[in-house]
């Protein structure tokens, strides 16, 4: 078994009408045992910024308490939070760094930049950026989720129709994926609020 | 007076509380040529007079207003060489930014981090402080911008500065003549002005330099041509 799919994960963002939304699943487990239905994937960088970290799941906490530690740094010396766009070289080059001995995540990067555009974004362990104008997944259940958001993505939805189409498309891929699922932690940002909703899927 | 015990190691306070090295430095920046800068509403110019030792050195080869990057310049007032070296250590730093952000280093982290340069060599051993003070010119997403570094590594933000020979009637002529709604060509013209005021000799294009950023942020030289249309308007 790949080290990627040790621990089992499902990410996915998606771009709407000045808004985004970023899901993941919610099961933490250990090959093919459950141990956590409850596991925090996305993290919150500031009010405009979310990053998701799926793959290893020891890598992907330390990672993220790396980029908090490098971006409360740059808040205090700027005086200024990070665009989205910045946050992403910055990633790539934390994960190049570790060129021959790499996290073993692969991040997906969501955020709102200058005036308010979404941004999204995903790299693989070693930091190679793809950004895209509609969607971005990630996890073992990657190769769904490009099926499914194909298929319901639309361009400039609002944020309730956002929700809805991120959940189905979350929830049908997981469940084709024996080591993600266990439920879905989705949250829709617009300019003015951050929503965040737990989804109950089919809890296997 | 007990300070010339302690002017030895520049890495020993004196008596009355000062690094006698750095003021030293201080004295070599006031004896070098003067130089000035303004920030005006929508862009900000730095000049420095440009004499040269003979009239046999050719004036084409000598620049002593550099980029640090497209959007930031820099003058000096003292020891040329030490600002070569400073020069080459912020236009490094300024890449290193970009290459791990892509995005252009804001004007004051580069100051900031020019300064530390600047300190490190007041608290280090085997090494003396640069003798030079500088004018960083920017332009980024705060608006236009000056800073002055001294060689202890302090910077300043200046709405309108001087250094060098002339630094005391340069500030004062400065000080009545600023405004803060000036345009860049009024900033040009106050600024070749400032220059006049001390200048030894007859003022042309080719013995001053004239750096100016305005809202395009890319930074720039006047050519002598430029400058000399400069100063006939001023006539």
């Amino acid at each position: 078994m790949s080290i990627f799919e040790y621990n089992g994960s499902a990410l996915v963002a998606m771009v709407g009408k000045n808004c985004f939304a970023i899901a993941s699943d919610r099961r933490l487990g250990v090959q093919l045992q459950t141990i956590a239905t409850d596991f925090q994937r996305i993290y919150r960088i500031h009010d405009k910024l979310f990053i998701g970290l799926s793959g290893l799941a020891t890598d992907a906490q330390t990672l993220y308490q790396r980029l908090v530690f490098r971006h409360k740094l740059y808040q205090l010396r700027e005086e200024r939070d990070m665009k989205p766009e910045t946050f992403a070289s910055l990633v790539s080059a934390i994960l190049y760094e570790k060129r021959f001995g790499p996290y073993f995540c692969q991040p997906v990067i969501a955020g709102l930049g200058e005036e308010d555009k979404p941004f999204i974004c995903t790299m693989d362990s070693i930091g190679a950026k793809e950004l895209a104008k509609d969607f971005v997944v990630a996890g073992t259940a990657s190769e769904s989720l490009y099926g499914a958001c194909e298929a319901m993505f639309k361009p400039d939805m609002e944020a309730e129709e956002l929700f809805e189409t991120i959940s189905q498309a979350l929830l049908s891929s997981v469940d084709r994926d024996c080591l993600s699922g266990w439920g879905g932690h989705v949250y829709v940002v617009t300019p003015t609020e951050v929503k965040e909703r737990i989804l109950k899927g089919r809890m296997d | 007076m007990g300070d010339s015990q302690y002017s030895f190691s520049l890495t020993t306070f004196s008596p009355s509380g000062k690094l006698v090295q750095i003021e030293h430095a201080l004295t070599a920046v006031g004896s070098g040529q003067t130089s000035l800068g303004i920030k005006a509403a929508n862009g900000v110019v730095i000049a420095t007079e440009k004499k040269l030792p003979s009239i046999l050195v050719d004036e084409t080869s000598v620049q002593k207003i550099q980029n640090l990057t497209p959007n930031i310049g820099v003058v000096y007032s003292g020891m040329g060489p030490d600002f070569r070296v400073l020069v080459r250590k912020s236009r490094k730093q300024a890449e290193q930014y970009h290459r791990l952000y892509k995005e252009p280093v804001p004007v004051t982290q580069l100051v900031r981090e020019t300064a530390t340069v600047m300190q490190e060599f007041t608290q280090s051993g085997g090494v003396r402080p640069f003798g030079v003070s500088l004018l960083v010119a920017g332009y980024d997403d705060k608006g236009p911008q000056l800073y002055q570094v001294d060689p202890s590594g302090s910077y300043f933000s200046w709405k309108a500065s001087a250094m060098g020979k002339n630094v005391s009637n340069a500030k004062t002529f400065l000080e009545k003549r600023y405004t803060e709604d000036m345009e860049l060509d009024d900033a040009v013209h106050t600024a070749i002005l400032t220059l006049k005021e001390g200048f030894e000799g007859q003022i042309s294009g080719k013995n001053i330099e004239i750096g100016i950023i305005g809202n395009d942020r890319k930074f720039r030289v006047l050519s002598p041509a430029e400058v000399d249309d400069y100063l006939q308007e001023v006539e």
